[in-house]
């Protein structure tokens, strides 16, 4: 274990902003993947019994 | 035309190869991928953070590395299976194999921009810069517009089957660039370093930092599977969306 505290684990040996960045900037996204896949399906099974994708118009 | 037949142990694999029957046993498998995924992570997490110790050159600004690499490692390899499937329904005009060529492109492009940006924010502190044009960042980023490219492809073409062939095309010829990242460290010896196992002196250190980075590695794995699955189904449902099996399905929220 490297860290004696709480603040000594965030201040990430005077990296936090490079390593917490890289951090949350992959959670948010991996978040935002998640929830445009729920996105996504809702509406296709929303749009269910329709004309299948690519027919003619 | 007769159905292919692919009988192994009394079950006829090739049955899975139709939308149709792929569909619940996707559907079955997204838990189990996704679990192993929060898992995994967890576990990576942990031994990243608590056990692996600080590194005695780059203190503690390596801890990147465990979502760098695992980025780095799932963006190639997504590519190569998405190029796989689009070339295997390309040759057998087997209608999921582009669905899953599909559905595998936005988690690649996920992964490869997280690549991207966890090695800017590493090499900022390390080498002094965000972004250098070095074979590696340079054949990265071709990779990232390779996934655009094959997306935006993909939407500019209504009928899904000639989608799936144009995509195809693109994905195959984009092949070339995966092994150009992967031997870009030896041929342009510039910035990105070579073999990240060996950045650890001591080979106690190197254990730990390995086994995070593994574990993080198995997560990208297990989470890209998950969400693949998760998004073909989605397409099958887009794309078959007039088919009678699947009228069952309508308006429900879990089928």
């Amino acid at each position: 274990m490297s860290w004696a505290s709480w603040s000594d684990f965030l201040a990430m040996g005077g990296y936090a902003l490079y390593v917490w960045g890289s951090y949350a900037v992959t959670a948010g996204l991996i978040a935002v993947e998640i929830i445009m896949l729920l996105i996504r399906r809702r509406n296709a099974l929303r749009n269910l019994g329709g004309p299948a994708a690519g027919a003619r118009r | 035309m007769s159905q292919p037949t692919l009988v192994i142990g009394n079950i006829n694999w090739f049955r899975y190869a139709s939308p149709q029957a792929f569909f619940p046993l996707a559907g079955a498998m997204i838990p189990w991928f996704a679990w192993a995924a929060a898992l995994l992570c967890a576990a990576g997490l942990y031994v990243g953070f608590f056990v692996a110790p600080t590194d005695h050159q780059q203190g503690e600004a390596y801890r990147i590395i465990f979502i760098h690499v695992a980025a780095a490692w799932m963006s190639m390899f997504i590519y190569l299976v998405m190029a796989f499937w689009a070339g295997v329904g390309l040759v057998f005009n087997t209608r999921l194999s582009g669905m899953m060529a599909t559905a595998l492109a936005p988690t690649g492009a996920l992964f490869t921009f997280i690549a991207l940006w966890t090695g800017a924010l590493w090499g900022k502190p390390t080498w002094g810069t965000w972004w250098v044009w070095d074979g590696r960042l340079t054949s990265e980023l071709i990779l990232l517009f390779l996934y655009f490219g094959f997306m935006a492809l993909q939407a500019a073409i209504d009928e899904p089957r000639r989608a799936d062939r144009a995509g195809a095309v693109l994905a195959l010829v984009g092949v070339v660039n995966i092994p150009i990242i992967y031997f870009s460290v030896k041929w342009w010896n510039t910035l990105h370093q070579g073999a990240s196992v060996s950045l650890a002196s001591a080979p106690t250190m190197a254990a730990t930092m390995l086994a995070g980075m593994l574990l993080m590695a198995l997560a990208a794995w297990m989470y890209s599977i998950a969400a693949t699955l998760h998004r073909v189904r989605s397409i099958i449902l887009e794309r078959e969306r007039g088919a009678d099996w699947l009228a069952k399905y309508r308006n429900t929220v879990e089928p």
